[in-house]
């Protein structure tokens, strides 16, 4: 099985990817975490630019996107809501709307921020786009506050708990993409 | 001599299904103010009256089959927002009670959306049976409930400047069945 990590923040040390690095460590065994590493890369969604042949980079996230059993997400939060540039991308991946590779697709938003409340607003932001765009939100949040003194030297998440309520979402997202792969198998 | 002597008391026995190309099934809810409506197409529904006067009425339709007017209104429909046709792709009913009243109807029964099956009202008419220009036997048959969509999980909703939902919980739901004779 193959989950799909995607940071909203492009900064080289940034504590999403932390995030989603750490994730990776709290796998079942038999499932994979890639961190997509193309969303600098993504054009501003323009419907002119859209159709037959869409820009290379937003045709990698789609593809991306459809060869994976489910996504994790991780934001952290800009003037209370979800960075542009995970909108924008998220944009490119809704369409065309009625048959967009994010239908049905298991995801789960965690986020981390330097402040106090760990980017609930963006994770809420972005938990009602991705629903409104076909995506199965499964339950369960991890809000990192002041991400700066969370992660150790190595990048790992270094508290406990978060890294529990971490390994908890991780674990209904692999739950809800194995009954929707055993679902498609069936059928 | 009077009307009401004629009229059925009992509904005439046999196996009766709907006739899909005659037969309407659909919902209406309030939406930004005005009623949006959509309708279920495909659905089978069947009648069954024995000979004790014992009766039941079942129907059920694809999640699929729910049509609105815009393609990409309708993924929404079929989206975990929604009926979640993925997980939960059939819609069904199963009457538990009908009762008859001149030529008046009133059925309980189980209804299942999304998974979830509620008791619910139906009232609605029933016709008078007749034999069509083709020699099949007919009865038509109206009815029309109100559910609330919430106690099925289907909550979602989006807020007005004003702060009041756009979408009204409570749907209406509407069966005008032609029967056939089997």
């Amino acid at each position: 099985m193959r989950i799909l990590g995607i940071s909203g923040s492009l900064r080289r040390d940034s504590y999403n990817t932390k995030l989603l690095r750490t994730a990776a460590e709290l796998l079942p065994e038999g499932v994979e975490l890639e961190i997509w590493g193309g969303l600098k890369d993504v054009p501003p969604y323009d419907e002119d630019d859209d159709g037959a042949a869409a820009p290379a980079a937003a045709e990698r996230l789609r593809k991306a996107l459809a060869a994976a059993d489910g996504v994790l997400f991780a934001t952290p939060e800009y003037n209370s809501s979800v960075p542009g540039q995970l909108k924008n991308a998220l944009d490119w991946a809704s369409r065309p709307f009625a048959t967009n590779v994010l239908r049905n697709k298991p995801v789960a938003v965690v986020g981390a921020s330097a402040g106090a409340f760990g980017a609930v607003w963006a994770q809420a932001e972005l938990r009602k786009v991705l629903a409104a765009s076909g995506a199965r939100v499964v339950e369960g949040d991890v809000a990192v506050g002041r991400a700066q003194d969370r992660f150790d030297a190595e990048g790992r998440l270094a508290d406990d708990d978060l890294r529990e309520q971490l390994a908890e979402v991780v674990r209904v997202l692999v739950e809800t993409a194995a009954a929707r792969s055993a679902a498609a198998v069936a059928a | 001599m009077s009307a009401v002597a004629d009229v059925t008391q009992t509904l005439p026995v046999g196996t009766w299904q709907a006739d899909s190309v005659h037969s309407h099934v659909g919902f209406a809810i309030e939406y930004n103010g005005g009623t949006f409506r959509g309708t279920f197409s495909p659905f089978e529904a069947k009648l069954s009256v024995d000979e004790s006067g014992s009766t039941s009425l079942s129907g059920s339709a694809p999640v699929s089959g729910v049509h609105v007017q815009d393609e990409n209104l309708s993924a929404h429909l079929q989206s975990p927002d929604f009926f979640d046709a993925e997980r939960t792709p059939e819609l069904g009913f199963d009457s538990t009670s009908i009762v008859l009243s001149g030529d008046e109807v009133t059925v309980l029964g189980d209804l299942t959306i999304r998974g979830a099956t509620q008791h619910v009202e139906l009232k609605g008419t029933v016709g008078q049976p007749l034999v069509d220009a083709h020699g099949r036997e007919r009865l038509a048959i109206e009815l029309s409930g109100s559910i609330d969509r919430t106690r099925f999980g289907i909550d979602w909703n989006l807020a007005l400047p004003d702060g009041r939902p756009a979408l009204a919980n409570d749907v209406e739901l509407t069966a005008e069945l032609f029967l056939v004779k089997a």
